[in-house]
Order: structure tokens, then C-alpha cells, then sequence
């Protein structure tokens, strides 16, 4: 389990990015965050990866502190992010420096087959398309087997197309190990195509607004009336906490929580 | 496509048509940068067997390759070669050594590049030939100095070259590193220099060349032997295709080695999406 513990950022320059910010993941879940911009959702994902820390609170998973990068826990970036030095296979083998030869070199062959570029193992990362290259970085923060996979706005910098054909890969794979993943985006459609639950942020400072829980079966039928119910329900939380006049209202936000102005 | 690869690969595909003319271009483009060298050679030489120039202050090509026979015949050329070779290489080397060690620390580490950098700056503002007397002053008048003055030379741009490449590393690549959880030394090594390898590979070419043009001044100003002593020797006996015979070596050889680095570095830096790699195929 992840838990999140009123986890607060607050910048040098003095913006608090992030107020107390509370969740519990369980193993294997898929869990959505969506909020206006600046409502520190990225914020929250590097704290939860260990790449930046918490002001205060704390981020444990399996009641471990996660203070650094944990070899558990696997971060996709909005970009591929993929070494141009590399060839594609490298790069998958990427995290896998203590394996030895042979053993990384089966299992990249088997992500890279799973991926679908079985053909490009030795391609350059310059030789692939935006969809291709990001298949890769998925293919790459997946082949160690991490607990968790954070997802940063993986796919918004795709075409239409190839950001459902991707959303829909992901789910393949996440299907083989069941990591639980915690994406972060900006777009309703893929919040609810993916996720669990849907975790509604409102910016300055970034806290959680709503949950709304995704009870559909997968895999999901996106022209579905339900679907589209939960969309809207998505879309309204979502208006509501842009709205200066709705108060906060969800409990774990818990007393103490400062307005920082 | 774009890269080199499949130019090689063409010659060995059935499409004979299309492996012609690519092959033919493979060969003709380097040429091509001889034709102007070529054109104004034969003309001069010309020139001067119509007897419309003497050719005494600016001997013809062949009066300059007979020099440069007469020369290796006599095995002075290759004495002089070698003396100029040896103080070049040692001058790089110890240049490269210590431009990549202090442009490492100061790229690497912040407070270090503080305390030092602008030190190094202010030393590098100061024309390097202006060293030469303390150097002779201090090192004397033989190799150490001259060695010395080149190393000086070559230092300034190798450890520019590291710094900036170390400081321009794409912060979102090194991020990568941390969340595979490299450590200094392994993030130093799969990130971080590859990421500065094809900065530093030019800062190296710029820094040879700089080592040509000291090795020139210092052997101008005191040299019993050396290309440059041919030069300066040429110049006092009023030996213009001497003069002419050296520039021409100096040439091949700053072109050879210039050539030699690129080529020890290409397998390595295959993999650059840069302009320079799309043109011209």
C-alpha cells in the first residue's frame, strides 16, 4: 500500500505548490489525478518518486519512507526521456545493470516483443516516432517489475490516435504484473478510460478536492452511457474546483489546513 | 534515411542502379573540395613554365615537392617531423589531461567551478603568446617551455569545452539516471559522458589545432630543429619553397591528426541527431 501523509510543498521562492495532501493507494490499483494547472499535481508525483522531497509529511509504501528513488517504484515522464547514446534495446536494458548479460538480455527481448518493437531493438532512439519512443519508456520503467509506476501526463504529447492505441497498451501491460499506477493528466477522457478512481486537485495551493470512484468493468467501452456519466461527473468535480466559491470539502484534507494567503 | 549506414549498405543490395551513382558520390564528394587547391596549382605552375612569372618569391608546386624530396632524402624531414610531432603531442597531452580534469570539477561541482572559473578566465583573456618570455625565463629556452606553451594553448578551449558540456547535460536525462538510482560514479559514466562526448570530441579539435598554431610560435622563437625552425631557417636563407614546404606539412599533418581524432570518435557518436548528419547524402 502507498499511503500519502499530508505531504505539503512549498517552493524557495515561497509558493506552496502542495497543502497537505493525503491518499491511500492500495497494491495494484490504478489511480487518476486530474486538476487545473498549477494545482501541484506534478508536484505531488516527483515527491512520490523520490525525485524532489516533501516540505513536510511523507510518502511510505509497504510503511517503507520514500525519501529517493526506490527501486520499487518506476516513473514514465510526459517526454520519452529515452538516451539518444542507446540503441532502443539499451534503453530498456537500462535499469537492469545488475542482471547479468544474458539474463538482461532476455528479459529485454521480451519487453521489447511485449512492446511490439521486437524490430526495432537496434534502432536509435532518434529513429522512432513520438508513439514508439514512448512505448519504449513504458517498456523501460516496466521491465525491472516495479511495485508502483507513476505516470506524469505520459501520452499528451501524442496525437489523438496514438494516445489511445497507447492508453490501451498500457492496460495490457499493466494487466501481466498488476503494478499499481498513479497517473497524473490533464484529460478527462483518459482518467476515466484508465483509472480506479479519480483524485480531483485544486491548485493554490494544490490539494485534493474529490475522489470519484470508476465502477466500470474493464475493458471499457468509451461510447458507453456510463462512461460518459462518469465523465461528466468527472468534468463537474473538476469545474467545481476551479470555483473560488466551493468551499473544500473533503474530509481528508482534516482541520489545520492553512490558506496560505 | 538519413544517416551513413545505409549508403555503406546500398553497394552490397541487388539495385544496381541505385548502388552507382550513391557509390559514385561517395568517392566524388571528397574530391570535389580538391578541385580549387588543384585548379590554382596547375595554374601557377603553369605560369610559371610560360616564363610569365619567375616563380622565385613564390616558387611552383613542383619546386616546393622537389624541396620536400630533397628533404626526406636526406632525412632531415623526417628529424624535423618528429621533433614537431613529439612536442605537439606532448603539448596536447598534457593540455587534454588538464583541461579535462579542471573543466570536469569546475562542470561537476558548483563551488569549485566558483573558485576557480573566473581565475581561469582572467588567465585565458591574456594572449598565450604573451607567456613565452616567462616561459623562457622560467623553463628555459628548450623543450619544457616549448611543450609548456602548447599544453597552454591546448588547455583553454578542452577545458571550456568540458564545463559547458558538463553544464548544458539535459537535466531531465540526469533525472532519469536518479530514478534508476545511479550512483556519482555510475551516473558519471552512463550519463554523463556520453552526454558530453561530442562537445568535448570538438573541444579536443579545437585544442589540436591551437597546438599547431603554438608549436608554430615556438619553434619561431628558438629551435634547432622543428617545422617551424624550417620555417624561420627558410625565411634567413631567403628559401621561399622551404617556407612553402613546411606550410604544406604543417598542413597534412594538423588535417591527418584532425582526421584521426574524428575518426576515433565516430563509432561513438553514431548515434547524434544533429544537422551535420542529414546533409548532404
Amino acid at each position: 500500500m502507498l499511503v500519502l501523509d499530508r505531504v505539503s510543498k512549498t517552493y524557495p521562492n515561497g509558493v506552496q505548490a502542495l497543502a497537505r495532501f493525503s491518499a491511500e493507494v492500495s497494491q495494484g490499483e490504478i489511480v487518476a489525478i486530474i486538476g487545473g494547472s498549477g494545482c501541484g499535481k506534478s508536484t505531488l508525483l516527483r515527491a512520490v518518486a523520490g525525485l524532489d522531497r516533501a516540505s513536510s509529511g511523507r510518502v511510505t509504501l509497504d510503511s517503507e519512507a520514500i525519501a529517493a528513488p526506490h527501486a520499487k517504484i518506476g516513473i514514465i515522464f510526459q517526454e520519452p526521456r529515452l538516451l539518444p547514446w542507446l540503441s532502443v534495446a539499451d534503453n530498456i536494458g537500462f535499469g537492469l545493470a545488475d542482471l547479468s548479460a544474458a539474463e538482461r538480455r532476455e528479459k529485454v527481448a521480451r519487453a521489447l516483443a511485449r512492446v511490439g518493437l521486437a524490430d526495432k531493438a537496434q534502432a536509435w532512439p532518434r529513429e522512432l516516432s513520438g508513439g514508439q519512443a514512448q512505448r519504449v519508456a513504458i517498456a523501460r520503467a516496466l521491465v525491472p517489475q516495479p511495485e508502483v509506476l507513476l505516470l506524469d501526463e505520459p501520452f499528451s504529447a501524442l496525437d489523438a490516435f496514438t494516445r489511445r492505441d497507447l492508453q490501451d497498451h498500457l492496460l495490457d501491460l499493466w494487466a501481466d504484473t498488476r503494478p499499481t499506477l498513479i497517473l497524473v493528466t490533464h484529460d478527462v477522457d483518459e482518467a476515466v478510460a484508465l483509472a480506479d478512481r479519480v483524485l480531483v486537485m485544486r491548485p493554490r495551493p494544490g490539494r485534493l478536492f474529490d475522489q470519484i470512484e470508476i465502477n466500470l468493468t474493464r475493458p471499457r467501452d468509451r461510447n458507453a452511457p456510463l462512461f460518459e456519466n462518469f465523465k461528466r461527473s468527472v468534468l463537474t468535480s473538476l469545474d467545481r474546483s476551479l470555483d473560488r466559491n466551493v468551499p473544500d470539502r473533503d474530509a481528508t484534507q482534516g482541520p489545520g489546513q492553512a490558506m496560505w494567503w | 534515411m538519413i544517416s551513413d549506414a545505409p549508403v555503406l549498405q546500398q553497394s552490397s543490395e541487388p539495385a544496381e542502379s541505385a548502388a552507382a551513382p550513391s557509390r559514385l558520390s561517395r568517392y566524388a564528394r571528397p574530391m570535389l573540395g580538391l578541385l580549387l587547391p588543384l585548379i590554382l596549382a596547375l595554374g601557377w605552375e603553369l605560369v610559371v613554365w610560360l616564363g610569365w612569372s619567375n616563380g622565385r618569391l613564390v616558387p611552383p608546386p613542383s619546386r616546393v615537392f622537389a624541396t620536400i624530396a630533397e628533404l626526406a632524402r636526406s632525412g632531415e624531414l623526417i628529424r624535423h617531423i618528429a621533433a614537431t610531432l613529439w612536442r605537439v603531442g606532448l603539448g596536447f597531452a598534457f593540455g587534454v589531461i588538464a583541461g579535462t580534469l579542471l573543466g570536469a570539477v569546475s562542470g561537476y561541482w558548483s563551488l569549485a567551478r566558483r573558485l576557480l572559473d573566473p581565475t581561469v578566465q582572467a588567465l585565458r583573456a591574456i594572449p598565450s603568446l604573451a607567456w613565452v618570455p616567462l616561459f623562457i625565463l622560467w623553463l628555459g629556452i628548450f623543450e619544457t617551455s616549448k611543450i609548456v606553451l602548447i599544453a597552454v594553448g591546448v588547455f583553454f578551449p578542452v577545458y571550456l569545452g568540458v564545463m559547458g558540456a558538463i553544464l548544458i547535460v539535459d537535466r531531465k536525462i540526469v533525472e532519469v539516471g536518479r530514478t534508476f538510482r545511479l550512483s556519482g560514479f555510475a551516473m558519471i559514466r552512463r550519463i554523463l559522458l556520453p552526454a558530453v562526448l561530442p562537445a568535448y570530441v570538438v573541444s579536443l579539435r579545437v585544442g589540436l589545432g591551437l597546438g599547431w598554431m603554438f608549436v608554430v610560435a615556438a619553434e619561431l622563437i628558438g629551435a634547432s630543429e622543428g617545422l617551424g625552425y624550417l620555417l624561420l631557417d627558410g625565411q634567413q636563407l631567403g628559401k621561399p619553397a622551404q617556407i612553402l614546404a613546411a606550410i604544406v606539412i604543417f598542413a597534412i599533418l594538423g588535417k591527418l591528426t584532425d582526421w584521426l581524432i574524428e575518426v576515433a570518435a565516430a563509432p561513438f557518436l553514431r548515434w547524434q541527431d544533429a544537422f551535420g548528419r542529414t546533409k548532404g547524402t
